[in-house]
């Protein structure tokens, strides 16, 4: 039988496994917006899970709109990081110190 | 077993390996390969909820179009990996420490207690035959989220010029028109007329 609490499950591994993500890549920014897009299907499948088992459609239009803005984040995201490889010709984040933060 | 728990746990099984594979790559080509693994594994677990509308946008706009932006983008730059890796060993116990931890926690919150089990959420039965999740989909978002399905639009269109404005490069020396000046220019500026003489006849 499945159950909610399969699909919460997944969505809680798969949510863990984009923040080790995270940890480990941390130099290389593309792997970065991949590790977020992962995160965001996590959530993504979250919010189907709950619509599903609630019998309430809200949930579907939300995860609509988070790959709307998932998708004009990817595009704003490769564009920055197309401009920094041009002009720094690195995307290696430990050499991107210019704010000196 | 009943077939939709061998599939549901043969996708969750590709899913989750797709995604241990996208953060573990050498080659960031491979992790966006597996990363468009991972988008159809979870496609076909929405499929499963009866989520279809949903389960073929993810595919149609993440494999589609974000993951061959990603590829175009990685395979466009010239990077040099070896200094990308540093680190990887380093920050492997912390990370996986910090991801079991958090693992842990939520899976102690989804299963202990049983707040998510079958009492509280009983399993829905399946849709009846003819019922069409896109026609209700729409008719929600059409009715109650206009407005932010236009405000979404807007976003889209945003992320256009952006990205366009990011990458748009002036180059030095590139001959090239400035429509600007071609229509403001005026007829003082092209033509000019010259008083002369009528010049006597040639000849005679």
């Amino acid at each position: 039988m499945l159950t909610l609490a399969h699909f919460l499950s997944l969505g809680a591994i798969l949510f863990c496994l984009s923040v080790a993500g995270i940890f480990l890549n941390r130099k290389n920014v593309i792997i970065l917006l991949m590790s977020i897009e992962l995160m965001l299907l996590a959530v993504n499948m979250n919010f189907v899970a709950f619509s599903r088992f609630l019998g309430n459609l809200d949930g579907q239009v939300f995860v609509f709109f988070i790959l709307t803005v998932a998708a004009a984040e990817a595009a704003i995201g490769l564009a920055i990081l197309v401009v920094l490889f041009r002009n720094r010709n690195t995307i290696n984040v430990a050499e991107l110190d210019d704010l000196k933060g | 077993m009943p077939i939709t728990e061998i599939v549901f746990y043969a996708f969750s099984l590709v899913l989750v390996g797709a995604a241990v594979a996208v953060i573990t790559s050498r080659n960031p080509v491979y992790s966006a390969l597996f990363l468009v693994l991972a988008f159809f594994s979870a496609s076909a677990i929405w499929l499963l909820l009866e989520v279809e509308f949903l389960a073929i946008i993810l595919i149609l706009v993440y494999v589609g179009a974000v993951m061959v932006l990603f590829l175009f983008v990685i395979m466009m730059l010239d990077i040099n990996l070896a200094p990308l890796k540093e680190g990887f060993i380093r920050y492997l116990p912390a990370g996986i420490a910090v991801a079991a931890l958090m693992a842990l926690e939520l899976l102690a919150v989804v299963w202990a207690k049983g707040t998510f089990n079958t009492d509280a959420f009983p399993v829905p039965p399946p849709h009846p035959e003819g019922y069409s999740n896109t026609k209700a989909v729409g008719e929600l978002l059409f009715n109650n989220y206009l407005l932010a399905f236009e405000a979404a639009g807007v976003i889209l269109l945003v992320a256009i010029i952006a990205a366009i404005a990011l990458t748009l490069r002036q180059r030095t020396g590139a001959k090239r028109q400035n429509p600007a000046l071609q229509v403001r220019v005026r007829r003082d500026e092209r033509v000019r007329l010259v008083k002369m003489d009528s010049e006597p006849r040639q000849g005679s």
